[in-house]
Order: structure tokens, then sequence, then C-alpha cells
């Protein structure tokens, strides 16, 4: 899915030097960002690394002990969850079973000064925007999990909040409902304009819905781009880990006349730029990254774009549409993963057999040693 | 399996047979409480109306039902609320000691409230059985509140105060409403056990005394027996009546809450 | 930070809306259980002179009789036998029932059962002893009953007014009681541990030995105290049922109180049958977390 868009706007949500404890469990650790107004932001991270705490610290859930959360330029200490300009869509969902879909949806309208007639328009327009219309009167339990998620969506956008705060919220539907609603999500808040801050532990629903991606590991944020960045440029062999596959190779870089010169184990020598080193240039051992899709096996007859490494084929796995291959580089143990687009009318190639591997040295990113 | 459900079932017809003579013997003409039955008669529950004392006492004992369980109810709400949302300093011991009248044999309560009572200058009456009962139902308010309470997501709760409610507002429009079926099981639970309480009663009832006590003191004149059976088929119809009723509330409760249902009470 | 500051702080944090939450209820149960139970234990170190005067200087005279009048130690001893008796004929057989429902009951049907079980524990507990005295009656249903089928010539003698009614009508009354703890801790049981141990090479019963029963042990240690300590403290059954010589130590307390108005009396034996209680109680809660072998049961969800 390519639908793309630069973050707009000043910045909406500041948070600086944010700190939270759990009594000795360190949860935030000097959390520091800025989203901007309209942005659809993520939160990506493993189970346990401080998402959820994140978000209800900004929705006004949790208390933190130190810092500054801003939004609107206001600071938000003290201002309870009930007086901010946020609202969440909750994992749970959290549709009030002993209401109607419409009582759900027009429930955050109850003080407002709009009429009845009003009120009631409103949440039909909210409902009809998530694709609910004509649902208003069903009892909320009796909708399915991909309802029950627009009926939130609508509850929450209703209220016309400046930030809108998404919890997992496809995790508990099936894949294919997920994948819908990724698309409608992105729609959505293109429609409204709303800033979105969705926390999702799942890198692909990330870098897909998202104009930028804060990684969280351990309660600290470790990087924040855009996808493409983080997905190109990962700052850490962990945080390159954690989004996509990458293979590592070990070497070592020199700097001779101005240059950088990478010695990489099984590819040989080759030029870098300080561009490829994103978190600065680690002379003495290194190690060098790069993603599958970026290596090619030659078949007889064609040759490579750029440089060429003799290689053996370990394994192979079919994936039907593509095929990823472990092969093994002359003088390196560990196997390094490739993945070749099937062509029709192009073998697959077999274990055991020997191939010419075409890579690219732009393609590489280098890490120090021991990031 | 067989022949765990034949002892079952021996069981339960055990533990029901008492309570089915009741009928047996109230609608039975004979004087003594024996078999063979003699003839069919409603005489006993009509000698019931003439006994205006004991209507004094039935009108006493609703009062003091019907106070108590309001009582224990809105304590257990408190305390249910506190211990399923919140985590506080002392938490299992506070808890351990609110619901401590459910083991601790009811003479020990009884006596101590009594010359607590006393030794302040106070007279027992209705107030001070209202004090006992209120008391007593209290544990068993909390621990059928718990699970209401602890059945409820908490995310709803919060989801209301994120669309913009007070605290206040949202117990309102959001948590009464969801524990409703729970606090109605909690009103009948505790209303049946004030209702059939005897030594709290007994103790601390002073000149009016309550259903209980009354039967207690119709239990010494064999005269009265058959009136008792009577007596007695009404208060354990009317028991189970409000149980039945309860445990409904609090399975509507369940299932409301979207839980699979796994037992009874407690 | 204030002092005042703190208390702010303290009052909207998790733990301060808490502490205030239970403070109502808390609050109750130590004015009207607390305060009432410490009086107990001040007034049984007094001497009653007067109808509602005491002699308030402190004294041991009244654990002294407690503890020596043969009257007081037979009605104790008794007490503890009949709640011991009553409590293993309880738990013994409500053992089977509990493990019927648990593993031999559809998921769909336990919680009819359980209900079923529950109910007459609902009904008043003064109506239910009272049956088992018209029952067991010299003249009684039981007796008259047997009588007219032919059973036996002359009524049986040996089942009212003494101990044996008492444990019967306890045993009864407390049935359910039982049931319930035990019940709740089979059901925690994850089942397939149960497969597990089968799939190791383990017999039907030597699974239940090995498995079951060690799992199941909080709940009969529960069962244990949750029938032991209130019957105890029995009033009604001894005095319905149990005749001069099936009376319990709660019937002399109330003796102590209402008739013989020597309430620091009555408020001893009351803090010493507390007392041996409490010291029985927590004995055998040791020994129970012992033989479970520490754990508190299987996980399920
Ligand atoms: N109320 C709390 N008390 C103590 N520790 C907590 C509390 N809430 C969260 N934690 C801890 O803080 C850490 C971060 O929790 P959080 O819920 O933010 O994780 P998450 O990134 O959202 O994970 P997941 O993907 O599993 O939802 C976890 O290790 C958790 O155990
Ligand atoms: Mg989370």
């Amino acid at each position: 899915m390519t639908i793309k868009k630069k973050p707009s706007g000043p910045a909406l949500i500041t948070l600086q030097k944010v700190e939270k404890h759990y009594g000795d469990y360190h949860a935030l650790r000097d959390i520091n960002l800025e989203i901007g107004q309209g942005e659809f932001f993520s939160l990506l991270g493993p189970s346990g690394c401080g998402k959820t705490t994140l978000l209800r610290t900004i929705a006004g859930f949790e208390d933190y002990d130190s810092g500054y959360v801003m939004i609107s330029s206001k600071d938000m200490r003290g201002v309870p969850a009930n007086k901010r300009p946020t609202n969440m869509v909750f994992q749970s969902y959290a549709i009030f079973p002993h209401l109607t879909v419409l009582q759900n949806v027009a429930f955050g309208l109850r003080k407002s000064a709009m009429s009845k007639a009003e009120k009631t328009k409103a949440a039909e327009d909210a409902l009809e925007m998530v694709g609910l219309k004509g649902y208003g009167h069903r009892a909320a339990h009796a909708l399915s999990g991909g309802q029950r998620q627009r009926v939130a969506l609508a509850r929450a956008l209703v209220l016309k909040p400046k930030v809108l705060l998404l919890d997992e919220p496809l995790s508990a539907l099936d894949r294919k409902m997920r994948e819908q609603m990724q698309v409608e999500l992105i729609k959505l808040q293109r429609e409204v304009g709303i800033t979105f801050i969705l926390v999702t532990h799942d890198q692909e629903e990330a870098l897909v819905m998202s104009d930028r991606i804060a990684v969280m590991f351990e309660g600290e944020i470790v990087q924040c781009d855009d996808p493409e960045v983080l997905y190109r440029k990962p700052k850490s062999k962990r945080v390159a880990d954690f989004i996509g596959v990458m293979n590592f190779l070990p070497a070592t870089v020199r700097e001779e006349g101005g240059k950088y010169i990478a010695s990489v184990a099984g590819l040989g020598e080759t030029e870098i730029t300080g561009e490829q080193c994103p978190a600065g240039v680690p002379l003495g051992e290194a190690t060098v990254g790069f993603r599958p899709e970026t290596l090619t096996l030659l078949y007889e007859g064609q040759t490579a774009t750029h440089r060429e490494a003799p290689a053996t084929i370990e394994e192979v796995v079919y994936y039907g549409d593509m095929t990823y291959y472990d092969v093994k580089f002359e003088g390196v143990d560990k196997p390094v993963r490739i993945s070749m687009r099937n062509i029709f009318g192009r073998d697959v190639l077999d274990v055991g057999a020997p191939a010419r591997v075409s890579w690219s040295p732009g393609a590489l990113v280098v890490f120090g040693a021991g990031e | 399996m067989k022949s765990l459900k034949s002892y079952a079932i021996l069981y339960l017809i055990f533990l029901y047979a008492p309570i089915f003579l009741l009928p047996l013997f109230a609608f039975n003409s004979s004087t003594v409480i024996a078999f063979p039955l003699t003839s069919f008669t409603t005489e006993w529950f009509t000698t019931l109306l003439t006994l205006t004392e004991m209507h004094g006492a039935l009108l006493n004992s609703l009062k003091i039902a019907l106070t108590s369980a309001v009582l224990a109810t809105i304590l257990g709400i408190f305390a249910a609320m506190a211990a399923t949302r919140y985590t506080f300093p002392g938490q299992r011991g506070i808890m351990g000691f609110i619901m401590l009248p459910l083991v601790l044999p009811e003479i020990i309560v009884a006596v101590s409230l009594l010359i607590v009572i006393l030794r302040m200058g106070f007279n027992t009456g209705a107030w001070s059985v209202i004090a006992g009962h209120t008391l007593i139902c209290t544990p068993f308010a909390i621990a059928i509140l718990q699970s209401a309470f602890a059945s409820l997501d908490p995310s709803l709760e919060e989801a209301a105060y994120d669309l913009g409610e007070t605290p206040a507002s949202t117990f309102r429009l959001v948590t009464l409403p969801l524990v409703m079926p729970g606090i109605i099981s909690a009103l009948l639970i505790s209303f049946t056990i004030s209702m059939d309480e005897f030594i709290i009663a007994f103790f601390l009832t002073g000149a009016e005394p309550t259903l209980p006590v009354y039967l207690f003191s119709m239990m010494r004149f064999p005269k009265l027996l058959p009136a008792v059976m009577a007596l007695g088929t009404i208060l354990v119809v009317l028991s189970i009546l409000l149980i039945v009723i309860a445990e409904f509330f609090r399975r509507r409760g369940a299932k409301r809450a979207g839980l699979k249902d796994t037992g009874g009470f407690l | 930070m204030t002092f005042g500051d703190k208390m702010r702080r303290f009052f909207r944090s998790e733990q301060g809306v808490g502490m205030m939450l239970v403070s109502p209820t808390a609050l109750y149960a130590l004015l009207l259980l607390a305060v009432p139970l410490v009086a107990i234990f001040v007034i049984s170190f007094w001497t009653q002179t007067g109808v509602r005067d005491f002699d308030t200087t402190f004294t041991l005279a009244n654990y002294k009789e407690a503890l020596t009048d043969p009257l007081y130690r037979q009605l104790m001893l008794r007490s503890l036998m009949v709640s011991g008796l009553v409590t293993l004929i309880t738990v013994v057989l409500a053992f089977p029932i509990a493990y019927f429902v648990s593993f031999g009951v559809k998921p769909e049907h336990k919680s009819l059962w359980i209900f079923l079980i529950t109910i007459p524990f609902w009904t008043s507990y003064l109506i239910r002893v009272f049956l088992w005295k018209v029952i067991l009656g010299y003249n009684g249903v039981l007796n008259s009953g047997l009588l007219a089928v032919g059973a036996i010539d002359e009524p049986l003698s040996f089942i009212l007014y003494n101990v044996n009614a008492v444990i019967i009508t306890l045993a009864h009354a407390y049935a359910p009681f039982a049931i319930l703890p035990i019940f709740v801790a089979l059901e925690k049981i994850d089942r397939s541990l149960l497969e597990a141990s089968r799939d190791l090479g383990e017999s039907r019963t030597m699974t239940f030995l090995r498995v079951t029963l060690p799992l199941a042990a909080p709940g009969v240690v529960a069962a244990v105290l949750i029938v032991f300590i209130p019957t105890i403290g029995d009033y009604v059954t001894p005095r319905l049922v149990g005749g001069p010589g099936g009376l319990m130590i709660a019937n002399m307390i109330q003796t102590q109180f209402l008739r013989l108005n020597n309430a620091p009396l009555g408020a001893t034996l009351a803090v010493l049958a507390m007392l041996i209680v409490a010291v029985i109680a927590i004995v055998f809660m040791l020994l129970g977390n012992k033989a479970a072998g520490g754990n508190t049961g299987g996980r399920r969800k």
C-alpha cells in the first residue's frame, strides 16, 4: 500500500522529558516527542515496552513523575482525562453493553449545548462515516468485532477531538478484517483531519498506516522517523531487526583519503558514505546490514548491475509469489536471506547449487559492532 | 460417575427432606407432627391469621430486614468497589476483617454487641437488631457485588470519563446500570438473611420480637406446632422465591457483562 | 511539598481513593465488630456487681473459674468434639458431591446443581433445626414412619435430646458450606494436568491421588474452616435438639449473659472459645498449606 503523506502543521502535542515509574519499574524513560496537527502517528514496540502507558499518559489516565505533556501548547498536568481534547478507542472497544449503538455514539454529547435532534443527527452522521448507517437501534452487545470497533471510532470522533488515541484497535480482528480496517482508518483520518496516535506491536501495520513511527524498547523511544527512513536507515541493529528482516555480516571500516572503506565478510571491500551510517561512522569493528530484497540471485547469462559475490544455496522456501533463499557466502558461516519475486517461466533454484549474488554497495547500512 | 450421580441425588434428597416435611404437616389435620398423615386442612394457616402478636412480629421483621438490606448493600457497594477497582494499604487485612462475620459464630456478634449497647446505657430494640443484621449481611452483599464489579470491564468507566463525564456521572450512567443486577441480588439476599436470622435478634430485639424470635417462642407450645409448620412453610417458600429471583438477577448481570456463568453465589 | 499537598496527592492517588471508598464499611465494622470484640475481651477481666454494674479492677478470676470448673471444661470439650465430628462428616460426605459436580456434570448444568445445593442454606436456620427436632422425636416423624411401615416395634430413643441429634442436625445444616469451597478448588484445576498425568502413565486412581487431591487441598482446608468455626459456637441446634446432655459452649455463654447475669464470665467463655478456634484454625491452615505443597491450586481461565 502506498497512501503516503507528510506530516503537516505545527506541533499539536509535545512531550518533554516524561518519566514514569510503577514502583521500582521504570516504565517511561525520558520521552521527548512532537506530534503534528493532522499527523497519523504510531507507537510501535514489543509487548510490555510501555506503549499503552505512554498513550494513557497523553489521554490523562496515568500520572507521570516528571516532565511535560502539552497539547496545543497547554500544559496538561493536573488536567483530568474528561477535560482533555483527546478521545480514546480502547483495545477492548469498551462499548457500553446496556446502551444501543446510537446511545453509545451519542454518549459524549450529553453535556453539549446541542438540541436532542442535533445530537441524534451528529451521532447518525458519525455512524455513517464509519459505515454503520442504519445500525443505530441495534443493541450494542449483539455486534461483531469489526462493528464494535467502528462504533468505538464513531463514538470518539463525534466529539471532534484534537487527538484520537487508538490502543491496538485492530489486534482483536481477524487478518482479513484487519487489513480492510487499516485502509478504512487511513481514509477516515484523512477525511476528518484529526491527529491519530496509534499503538501497535505489528510493524507491518505501523509501516502501512503511519506518517511517522516512534519505536519503543523498554520504556524508551529509540527512533522516531517516517516509515521509509525507519525501514531504510534504522539507527540500530535492534530497530532493524524489529522492523522487517535484515541480514547482518561482520565488517571492518577504515578511513582512506577522506573516504570510508568497509571490508565485509564474504562480500569484499566497498566504499561507503556517511549517510549509510545512521548512528555515525563506526571506524574499526562494525556490522553491515542489508535487506533481503536488495540482493538478487543471478541466473545464467545475467550480469550484476553493481557487484557480484559467489555463494552456495543452503535452503529454499517457496511462498508462491516470492521465494526466500538462504545462501552462504564464501568464508561466512551464517547464511544470508535473499527474497526473490517469482517470475513466470523462471525456475526456482535448487538447494546446494552454486550461485552468484548481485549486491549494491548503496543498499548497505553500517552499524557499530556492539549496537 | 454413575454411582457418584446416584450418590449426589441421594444427597440432594437428604438436603431437602426436612423442608419437604413442612408443607406435608402444615396441611395435615392432626395436631401431632407424626405419621401416618390424617386429612388435608388449611386450618393452621387460618390460625396464623388470629395470632395478632405474630402480625406485629412480622411487621417488625419486615421493617428490620428492609433497612438492614439497604444499609448492607450500600456498605457493600463501597467496599466491593474499593476492593475490585483499587489497591490500598492494608487491603487484605481490612477486607478480611469486614468479611469476618461470615465465619464468626453469631452468638459472639450478639453478646459483644449486647454488652456494648447496655454498657453505653442504651436500650435494645429494632435499631440494634438492624445494626447487627447490617453487620452480618454486609459480607454477603460484598461477595455478590465484588463479582459484579469484577466482571465489569474497567475500560467502560474509563471510556465514559474519556468522553467527558465526571467520576460521579460515570458512576450513575455506566457503573450503576451495569452492576444493578448485582445490587438487586445483594438486596434480596441480605433481606432474606435478616428475615431468617434468629440469634442476634434474640439477644438484641428488646420488647418487640422479630418473626423468628416469635416463632421460637411458639415452638414451646405443642398446641401451636401445626401453626409453626404453616408459618415455616410460608417463610421457606418466601425465602426460596427471593433467592431464585436474586439468582436470576445475578445471572442476568453476568450475561450482560458477557461472562459465561460458572456457579452460584459466593 | 507541604503536608497538605501530600494529603491532597494521596487522596487523588489510587491508594487514597481506595481508602476513602472502603472507609465507610471499614468504619462500620470497626465500630460494630472490633469495638464490641475488644469490649468483650476487657470485660472478661472484670467482675459483675449489679444488674448493669461492674467492678472494673483487673482480675483473672473468671479465667480461673472457666478453666478449672469441670462443667465449663466439659462443655468446651464437647463443643470441640461435636464440631470436629460435624466437620469430618460434612467434608467427607461433601467431597464426592463437589467432585461429581465439577467433573461429572456438563458445564452448562453446573450452576444449576450448585444452586440446588445452596438453596436450603438460604431458608431459615431456626426452622430447619426445628424440623430435625420434629423428625427425630420420640413420637416424631422418623419413629412414627418406621413404626407405621413395621420396621421397628418401639420408638428409637437414642436419636433426640443428645449429642447424636446435635451432630446429625449440624451436619445437615452445614452441608452446602462444605461443598462450595471444594467445588471452587476443583473447578480451578487445569484439566490438561489430569490428561498429562494419564499420558505419563498413571492410572485414574493414582492421578486422582497424585494430582487432583493435592490441588483440591486448599478447597478442603477452606471447607474445614468454614464448617468448624461457626459450628463450635452454634446455639440453636444444641438448644432445640441437644437436651441437657447435648448443650454446648454457646448455650452456656447465653446463660451467663441473660440468665445468671454474669457477663464477665460469659465474656471469658466467649474469649476462650474464640482463642481455641483461632489456634486450631491457624494450625490447620498451616498443615493444609503443607499438604498442598505450598501451591494454591491450578489456574484456569
Ligand atoms: N498499573 C501498573 N502497575 C505496575 N506495572 C505496570 C502497570 N501498568 C503497566 N505496568 C508495566 O509497565 C510495562 C509497560 O506496560 P504497557 O501496558 O504500557 O505495555 P505495552 O507496550 O502496551 O504492552 P502490550 O503490547 O502488551 O500492550 C509493563 O512491563 C507492565 O508490566
Ligand atoms: Mg498495551
